[in-house]
């Protein structure tokens, strides 16, 4: 399948365009939040207080980077699971963000807001922070640098090689793909 | 209890004197080495999924992850970002004799790989209050004392993704096999894509409610493609990688055959009244470097 590929900011429209188990290549700016950003901007919302970056149709990387070697923009940066983070994604998908990226199983509450909002969740290839680091053209702290990796980042990342996970219409990945090679293994199995 | 000097030793009796400095050293070096060069083992477990692999998807993932390791060691860079919290693994000969402080030297070996090798501070201080260290210390340090001369060092560094889907049960004795097997193969299913699958998959049975822990712990640092000395366990570690490679989630949990690279159990002695079993989940980025120390 040839992957599509996809430029920030990311519009609802986009969103809805994005079906689930499609290859995507991102292009573009995204910000990086895992546990502890995560829970200083709901603090900060909860406070009425501006936030320190812009939500509307941006996208949110669930990664903690290693540090860069000099000379180089970022060290290694795959996805972190996203599970931790369901507890404060629903508040920042209603409040603008279209996509998240990173691994592993969501909440229902954060699929009914994925589908209440048109968004959609991308999954990275768990432990391939090497490979991912590639695609990574600039890396800019733009909040809560006494967090150290757990700062916010805006990357800027070229081709970064996706898969949607859960899409607009809330179907997952990780039902339907164990689903269709469960049942093609049985085909296989009853032509032996 | 008083310092025996060596000299006073009896006719025969011998220690081996390591400095300290030899331990943070070679901590140092492995953390580096372990956080950016998988091991032969676990390159030999993801090559012969591979080709075992019926699922077109799963087969790209697979080469992907292959990519990831050698891009990682080509250009020096961790393997994941999740540079782990440092397990170090002791066996500490009796007759060796440590100058200076042990543990001491294996945090001071942490902190200078972690810091030198640009690797990840993943450790907060206290757990409620949550700050990081800075420097990932303190390592989770396990000593065993064991016969012989040596200090055999092993350095583990272990994500978070797979800690935190690992899981532990007190069965009944009268559960049986069928309910461990049972266990272990739920404990796969219910963690689906979090620990980053393929997974290795550390079983610990017997013991009491830690050492069972323990056990599968340790089980994570045996190479993916040994054999269980113990034809019994062999086969057993053989069976429930076949159950858990029909579950179907694949690599990254988006379908195939390849869940799991290997199982690997290790047991020991229990109560009467208990069955205790253990389940640590390691990503497919299975690191563990071994060295002894003289």
């Amino acid at each position: 399948m040839t992957p599509i590929e996809i430029t920030t900011p990311l519009t609802r429209s986009d969103a809805l365009s994005l079906k689930c188990g499609e290859s995507v290549l991102l292009t573009g700016e995204i910000y990086t939040a895992r546990d502890a950003a995560h829970a200083r901007l709901l603090e900060t919302i909860q406070k009425g207080e501006r936030l320190p970056l812009d939500l509307q149709n941006n996208i949110i990387y669930y990664v903690g980077p290693t540090p860069p070697m000099p000379g180089r923009v970022i060290g290694s940066a795959g996805p972190t699971t996203s599970g931790r983070m369901d507890s404060y994604a629903p508040k920042l998908i209603s409040m603008g963000i279209t996509a998240m990226i990173g691994k592993g199983i969501r909440s229902p509450e954060v699929v009914s807001a994925i589908k209440k909002h048109t968004a959609v969740y991308f999954g990275a290839l768990g432990g391939a922070g090497a490979l991912l680091a590639q695609c990574v053209e600039s890396s800019e702290v733009v909040a809560y640098e006494d967090l150290g990796a757990e700062a916010i980042r805006r990357l800027k990342v070229t081709k970064m090689p996706l898969t949607v996970i859960i899409d607009s219409e809330g179907n997952n990945l990780y039902e339907r793909g164990r689903a269709l090679y469960l049942e093609q293994r049985r085909k296989t199995v009853g032509e032996e | 209890m008083a310092i025996v000097p060596r000299h006073t030793l009896k006719k025969g009796a011998y220690m081996r004197e390591i400095k300290a400095e030899l331990i943070t050293q070679a901590v140092k070096r492995m953390c580096i080495n372990a956080n950016t060069v998988l091991p032969q083992d676990v390159r030999h477990s993801i090559k012969s999924c591979m080709e075992l692999e019926d699922y077109p998807a799963a087969k790209d993932s697979l080469k992907l992850i292959t990519e990831n390791y050698e891009i990682a060691e080509r250009e020096n860079v961790p393997i994941c970002q999740d540079t782990g919290v440092a397990c170090v693994f002791v066996e500490l000969g009796q007759d060796v004799h440590v100058i200076g402080d042990i543990e001491g030297a294996i945090n001071e070996g942490v902190r200078q790989g972690y810091k030198d090798g640009y690797l990840r501070a993943s450790v907060v201080g206290d757990p409620l209050e949550r700050k990081n260290t800075g420097d990932n210390t303190p390592a989770m340090i396990y000593f065993d004392i064991v016969p012989g001369d040596v200090c055999k060092i092993t350095v583990a560094p272990k994500g978070f993704g797979s800690e935190n889907m690992s899981k532990i049960i007190m069965l009944h004795p009268s559960d049986g096999l069928a309910r461990v097997k049972e266990f272990v193969v739920q404990s796969v299913e219910q963690a689906g894509a979090n620990p980053c699958p393929p997974v290795v998959v550390g079983v610990g049975v017997g013991g009491t409610f830690d050492k069972a822990a323990l056990l599968a712990k340790k089980a994570l640092l045996r190479d993916t493609d040994d054999v269980n000395p113990d034809p019994k366990y062999a086969k057993l570690e053989t069976e429930l990688l076949e159950a858990i490679n029909a579950l179907g989630l694949g690599p990254q949990g988006f379908g195939g055959r390849t869940t799991a690279l290997a199982v690997k159990i290790n047991v020991m002695p229990t109560h009467i009244a208990g069955l205790p079993v253990a389940v640590n989940l390691n990503c497919h980025v299975a690191r563990h470097m071994t060295e002894n120390i003289k």
